[in-house]
């Protein structure tokens, strides 16, 4: 059979265009070389579809939403509320009300940690969090554990980057008040079992958040099916812009949480002996927020719709099998992170090299890959390593792509051992 | 030599390196020349925090003028730091404090000296420079 990725520039079409092409950002050398972005994880390029929608914006609608009764700021809210529909739809929320606009998942999972918190949380409560999170899904409930009197507790993990679910279930005592795991791991690009995690947290009533930051651009996410109570991802990350995230939430609990910022848009009425406030989604909104990231969302999704999560999924895993077969053949190469199922990003470490190293070589060669932590320090102490190299996949990278990071790849390792 | 001889010097051997890929080769071979912190001196008081990389510097006198050993556990940051020790390492305190670096810009290696960079270059400068400091005012 003939691999899909063996037909690269013609694998998918967008708009009557091989969709590399639809990236310029993709098409320029650094140093010299031809760019080779492999670092996805932290951030995609952005198709021509984001990029020309964000110039239309405010060539034509800009405006402020929800406020104005003049044409243009009637414009903006329609298209602002048109995206949330279609992340609704994207995520298969139930409701639109249900998707709340964020600066992004680290902003998306401090509005729970602190309204949550504030709420539910009470002196020997615990926040149960895995061994592999981002910081951003570490420190928000630090805080709010330490403010609250409450102690965060940590799912553990083997030596291959899985969680350990019998220590799940064991640490899943009356005292633990949400669960907050991620989707995939940033770092190992392990994919956890989330839906079993929910289900058994749910057995014991407890509310789970899912960081789904590297989840949504990968795979189809559907928050109905896996029934998690809070799902949090970042713009960004998925071929969109900067500064918007989301964060859906069940009706119910969103119901129950207090308003997280105060000011404009989210309140019914304000006097200065109080304030109605305002309903879902708008209680959660306060301020003007990032109206241009939120509009041209919708663009990345449509890009993203067009090509077919499924499709997406079958490339990218193929890549990822041929970059792991590939790295195999490399001498002192060791992958941090074997889990079973795996997705997005792969880490190693090479003997006799320091990441650091590696990397500013590779970067002089062309290719864009991140060292280091990963925002994921206890990852790193677990495995007893200073950092990793890790090298990142979207859909529009190349298995040539791959062949020219593992010749670099070589060429610095002879220079550096 | 003067330290700004020293540094026109290094300009000058690098001026024929004209891929970036030989220049690093240049900072990794220069790397074995640093001359090494001794174990005992490897502790968290002489430890310049890279986020990435890690960097110890120890300074010492004699006849009035600093010297420094140091090490890092990156190769690219050990020749880094060798350069600038080479540079800057036998003079006297107020030598140092007057000194203006420009080799590391002349090169081509200014990103190295960004605050976003996180080998530690830059906070390896400063300490330097504070060791400087610290021992003329001491003097004076
Ligand atoms: C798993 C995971 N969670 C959270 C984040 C934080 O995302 P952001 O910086 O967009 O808020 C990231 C991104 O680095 C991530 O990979």
């Amino acid at each position: 059979m003939e691999a899909i990725t063996d037909r690269v520039e013609t694998a998918f079409i967008y708009k009557g265009e091989p969709i590399r092409n639809q990236f310029p950002a993709l098409h320029q050398s650094v140093y010299g070389k031809p760019l080779v972005y492999f670092d996805n994880a932290a951030t995609t390029q952005k198709p021509n579809a984001v990029i020309e929608a964000i110039t239309a914006y405010y060539s034509t609608i800009n405006s402020n939403i929800h406020r104005g009764v003049h044409y243009l700021s009637q414009q903006a809210t329609d298209a602002y509320e048109v995206t949330r529909n279609s992340v609704a739809s994207f995520i298969n929320a139930p409701h639109s009300h249900e998707v709340i606009f964020t600066k992004g998942t680290t902003d998306g999972i401090n509005l729970i940690a602190d309204t949550f918190g504030y709420t539910y949380l009470n002196p020997g409560d615990s926040v149960l969090i895995s061994a592999m999170e981002h910081h951003s899904n570490i420190v928000p409930w630090q805080i709010i554990c330490g403010k609250r009197g409450a102690t965060l507790k940590v799912i553990p993990m083997d030596e291959s980057g899985e969680l350990l679910l019998d220590e799940f279930e064991r640490l899943l005592d009356d005292r633990v008040k949400i669960v907050a795991v991620t989707m995939v791991s940033n770092s190992l690009g392990t994919v956890n079992p989330v839906s079993e995690i929910i289900k058994i947290a749910h057995e014991n009533n407890i509310p789970v958040l899912v960081d789904a930051a590297q989840a949504v651009q990968h795979t189809k996410v559907d928050v109905q099916a896996m029934d998690c109570d809070f799902l949090v991802f970042s713009g960004h990350k998925m071929y969109g812009p900067t500064g918007i995230g989301i964060l859906y939430g069940k009706e119910e609990w969103l119901n129950k949480l207090p308003p997280y910022q105060g000011g404009g848009d989210m309140i019914k009425s304000v006097t200065f002996e109080g304030t109605e406030y305002n309903d879902l989604p708008f209680k959660f909104e306060a301020g003007t927020p990032n109206i241009e990231a939120a509009i041209t969302l919708n663009s990345a999704i449509d890009f993203i719709n067009e090509i077919g999560l499924e499709n997406i999924e079958r490339y990218e895993t193929e890549l990822y099998q041929y970059a792991l077969n590939q790295l195999l053949q490399v001498e002192g190469v060791r992958i941090i992170g074997t889990a079973a199922h795996r997705s997005g990003a792969i880490s190693m470490v090479v003997q006799g090299a320091h990441p650091y190293d590696i990397g500013v070589l590779l970067d002089k060669m062309g290719v864009a890959v991140r060292t280091g932590h990963h925002c994921t320090q206890p990852v790193m102490d677990f495995f007893e390593i200073p950092g990793t190299l890790r090298i990142s996949f979207a859909v529009y990278n190349t298995k040539q792509e791959i062949d020219v990071f593992i010749t670099s790849l070589k060429r610095a390792l002879t220079i550096l051992i | 030599m003067t330290i700004n001889e020293k540094q026109d010097e290094l300009v000058d051997e690098f001026e024929f390196l004209i891929d970036w890929i030989d220049k690093y080769e240049y900072i990794i071979t220069s790397a074995k020349e640093l001359p090494i912190i001794d174990e005992k001196y490897k502790q968290d008081q002489y430890l310049i925090k890279g986020c990435q990389s890690r960097v110890w510097l120890y300074p010492e006198t004699r006849d009035g003028k600093i010297f420094f050993t140091a090490d890092s556990d990156a190769i690219i940051s050990k020749g880094l730091v060798n350069l600038v020790v080479q540079v800057l390492s036998g003079y006297t305190p107020a030598e140092i404090v007057g000194a203006d670096v420009y080799f590391i810009d002349r090169i081509g290696l200014k990103e190295h000296l960004s605050p976003t960079r996180s080998n530690g270059l830059l906070s390896m400068l400063k300490q330097i420079k504070l060791y400087a400091h610290a021992y003329n005012s001491l003097k004076a």
